[in-house]
Order: structure tokens, then sequence, then C-alpha cells
């Protein structure tokens, strides 16, 4: 009988994707390493400013931010289009900071306390008023290492 | 039908599974590089202790105030934000001993010895109104006036930049250009400054 000689195993040998899996839990690595959960959904547009002498933040575990900016378009007609404050998920007045600090303090030990940070990451265009109020809470509630959260910059824009 | 020997595991469905994987830690995390300006606040004011202001002469206070519309204001005088810095590093190295300038107090620093340390203060005043990025600016070129004297230094005596050294010696000549900024308590400022 004549041997029909086989085809081939379908033309060209097909690349090997073996490797495929391998590539792919390289890139999860990665992402597991430098990415942390995100933990407050932001209800308030905030655009940051720009400064020139910022440093990066340390020790990401010991700051709690508070945010101040304008609420977002869903939330615009309960709230208002001035800048309100924001702290973890919830809306809040300028007299919950103290309450909120010492809550925050209660999850901390108490080395860590000390060297607790209060992160204020405000939209560029509010004014100053809302701002200071949230420095002299903070102020009495002794949280008194503050950062300013701004994008780093080179001098040439920032003029 | 004779089975084939060896049964072999489908790898095909391990790459999906690491798709899936890598898709919800796409979404759900955030590479969150916030960098910020580190300032410590003074501590509250202690309403039974009774606030002397005269104590503070008149040459150690650079007084920086920013009114409503944003203008800055140096001593009464206006300025522009890109002349801060210069005028803030006079005021605190005062090299020719200026008596117009902040005095100078002999301290006991480690590496330094007996060394002429500024008791010059910024006070740093905004209105309410004021913009907060215009705050934001005029901090970061004070803050920038004290990283360039205390570079500048470092290289004099240490050969290095300010954040080259080490912890002590970072200490040590922090201690030399100390970050004196204060901000007083809120209170409103009058239009007149810079308007003019």
């Amino acid at each position: 009988m004549a041997k029909f000689a086989r085809k081939g195993k379908g033309g060209t040998p097909a690349i090997s994707t073996a490797s495929l899996p391998d590539i792919v839990f390289m890139l999860l690595f990665f992402f597991m390493t430098v990415t942390t959960m995100k933990e407050v959904d932001l209800k308030v547009h905030i655009s940051k400013p720009k400064a020139t002498e910022v440093k990066k933040i340390e020790n990401k575990a010991l700051v709690k931010y508070i945010n101040i900016g304008v609420p977002i378009k869903k939330y615009q007609s309960k709230y208002g289009k001035e800048p309100v404050i924001q702290l973890n998920d919830a809306f809040a007045n300028v007299d919950d900071i103290g309450p909120w600090v010492d809550g925050v303090r209660a999850d901390m030990d108490a080395e860590n306390r000390s060297k607790m940070t209060t992160a204020l990451k405000i939209d560029k265009n509010a004014k100053m008023g809302i701002v200071t109020d949230v420095k002299q809470e903070l102020r009495k509630a002794k949280a008194l290492k503050i950062t300013y959260i701004a994008d780093k910059t080179t001098k040439k824009d920032f003029f | 039908m004779a089975r084939r020997p060896l049964q072999e595991i489908n790898a095909g469905s391990m790459a999906d599974i690491a798709f899936l994987l890598l898709i919800f830690f796409l979404v759900t995390t955030t590479m969150s590089t916030n960098t910020g300006m580190q300032r410590k606040l003074p501590p509250p004011p202690d309403p039974k202790q009774k606030i002397d202001e005269t104590k503070v002469k008149e040459r150690n206070v650079m007084v920086v105030l920013i009114n409503k519309d944003n203008n800055i204001a140096i001593k009464g005088k206006p300025i522009q934000l890109k002349d801060i810095c210069e005028k803030t590093k006079l005021f605190f190295s005062n090299p020719n001993n200026d008596t117009n300038l902040p005095e100078k107090k002999i301290k006991d620093i480690p590496f330094f010895g007996k060394y002429p340390v500024s008791k010059g203060v910024v006070s740093l005043q905004t209105d309410r109104n004021t913009n907060y990025e215009k705050y934001l600016q005029v901090n970061n070129e004070l803050v920038r006036a004290v990283n360039e004297l205390r570079d500048e230094k470092a290289k004099e005596k240490f050969g290095m930049k300010f954040d080259d050294l080490d912890k002590d010696k970072q200490k040590a000549v922090a201690k030399v250009y100390p970050l004196n900024i204060s901000e007083a308590e809120p209170r409103r400022i009058a239009a007149g400054v810079g308007g003019k």
C-alpha cells in the first residue's frame, strides 16, 4: 500500500507557548510587590499642587490621609461645590478630625503613635481657611507631624 | 485500545488562571507613590500661658504675608515668588552680621564645635481666602532656601551633598540651619498688602 506521507504536524511548527505562564506569573509577582491595596475611594476631586522640596513617603503604614477637595459630580448635588474634607471613606467636618485622630491612634501600638504622620492631600484651588482649620484641629489632637502631598517638579516648571 | 502511557496534565489553563489573577491585582491596587513636603506643626497654645509676643526682637523675625489676592509681602514690602529664596537665605545666613538681620547664638554642635547659629524665625501668615497652591509654593521656597543653605554647608564642611551624609552628620548640619518657619495663629490679613 502506498504509504501516505504525513503532511507534517500542520505546517510550520507552532511557537511554543510553554513559557507563557511563567511570564505572566512574573508580571503578577511584580504587581503584588509594588502595589498597595486601595483602601479608600476618593470622593473628592483633588489636583495635586507641584513643589520641588518633596520627599518620598517612607513607612506607608504610619501615614494617614486627610483629603480636601471639591466633591465629585456624584456628590455635588448633596454636598455642594465648595472644598470639603474627606476622612477615610466619608465626608467630615472640621470637628470630626479630633475623634478621627484618636480612633486612628488607638489602632496603632504605642511606639508607632509618636511616629504617625498625617498626610494632607489638598486640591490646589482650595482656600487656606479650611486648611488652617484642619491644622488647628491637628495641633489640638497633638498630631504634629504632617506632610503636604505634592508632585515633585523641577525648578523650571515651578515658576 | 491501549491507553496512552503518560496522561499529560493539560497546562493550557495555567496561563488563564495567571491572567485572571493579574487582572484582579491590576484592578484593585494602586501604585501609590505619593510624595510630600514634610513639616511639623507647633504644639497647641496653652490657654493658661500668656503669649509674650514682645520677647522676640524685630530683627530676628521675617514676616511673610500672603493676602487674599495671593500677593506676597516680606516685612511689608511686596515681593515675587522667585525672589523669596534669595532673601530667606540671606536672612538665615547673615554672613556679614548685619544688624538688621538676625542675631546669632553660639551653640555647641558635633563636628562643628562652637558655632554661631542664627536666631532667625520666618513667620508665615495667610488670609483665610488665600489660595492653597500659592501658600504651598511660598512654603516650598522657604524650605528650599534652608535646604540650599544646608547643602552649601555640607559641601563646605564634608564635601558631600546634604542628602548623601549619614544620620549624625545630617543632624549636625540641620542644627546649624534649623528649619525655623512658624505659622502664626490665624487671623485676617489687611487687604492693603501688595495691593498698592
